[in-house]
């Protein structure tokens, strides 16, 4: 296996939906090829990084602000219906 | 090597969710309000990642959750009501950025036959817990800058693949777009990514690991 096919294994093999015999072809890559063992680990941080980030939390206040303004805005469609 | 989990919903809390949906069908405003208070969050940062606004992605969340309220009776329940609910807000979002950018036109296309490929340029380890390195509000900067550099097609997959947790089916449904498309736009968004927080992440030489 060359670190081209690696590469384009990488996202099953980090979501883990890869099917045995390739699965093991890719861990017998890892072994040797230190390369993509980097970029693997460090691709894997990434995702992680990412999913613990917190960004763009929505502030309690303006997230009960959004709910009111939408509730009524439905509130009155609904009115508007019947 | 352990693999990242893909987080799913379990089947309780889908049912609960239908029987919510189908008492806002029949006019019940206030179980429409329990999924607004289960999705608003998700639907702005969704919406906040694609805008790169946050005052656009106020008014993404309030017409997202308006159109699917004046829509419900569409909503097919074969599929999940978030992943509805993704698919309006993601176009709403884009209608946003098509706004703000007229002269530049905005698809989940967009970026997807550039040349700044996958293959990794620089193959250097990382810091063990590089979020170590920085303080809190340098770390979410960081983020953010290096997120918001990739196409929107890259980071709109990514953000509802790896960081809202849906699966790729349900990614593809909600984008519109085949399944490879998803898994190609995915790996290219995560190596893209991986490439560009090297710079902040890198090992130092001589075991300094700060920056």
């Amino acid at each position: 296996m060359t670190c081209s096919e690696f590469l384009k294994e990488l996202t099953d093999y980090l979501d883990g939906v890869i099917d045995t015999p390739t699965r093991a072809e890719l861990d017998e890559h890892l072994h040797w090829c230190h390369n993509c063992f980097v970029v693997l680990s460090t691709t894997k941080m990434t995702i992680q990084v990412y999913r613990d980030s917190q960004l763009y939390d929505l502030p309690e206040d303006l997230r009960s602000r959004l709910r009111s303004a939408i509730v009524s805005k439905c509130a009155a469609k609904k009115k508007k219906k019947t | 090597m352990p693999t990242l989990p893909i987080q799913s919903k379990g089947t309780d809390t889908v049912s609960e969710e239908l029987a919510l949906v189908q008492a806002a069908q029949k006019g019940d405003v206030s179980a429409f309000e329990q999924l607004v208070k289960r999705y608003d969050r998700s639907v702005f940062r969704i919406a906040q990642h694609i805008t790169r606004n946050q005052e656009d992605a106020e008014d993404v969340v309030q017409e997202a959750f308006l159109k699917s309220y004046e829509k419900l009776d569409q909503f097919q329940e074969q599929s999940k009501f978030y992943t509805w609910l993704v698919r309006i807000a993601v176009n709403e979002a884009l209608m946003k950025l098509r706004r703000r950018r007229t002269s530049k036109t905005v698809s989940l296309d967009e970026g997807v036959q550039t040349e700044e490929d996958s293959m990794p340029r620089e193959v250097a380890d990382w810091a063990p817990n590089p979020e170590q390195l920085y303080d809190r509000s340098e770390m979410k900067e960081i983020l953010s800058k290096t997120i918001q550099g990739l196409p929107t097609s890259f980071r709109t997959v990514f953000v509802l693949r790896d960081v809202e947790g849906l699966s790729t089916e349900e990614t593809a449904q909600a984008l519109d777009l085949s399944v490879p498309a998803v898994k190609s736009r995915l790996l290219r968004a995560r190596l893209q990514l991986r490439e560009r927080l090297n710079k902040y992440f890198k090992k130092k030489k001589g075991g300094d690991e700060q920056p």
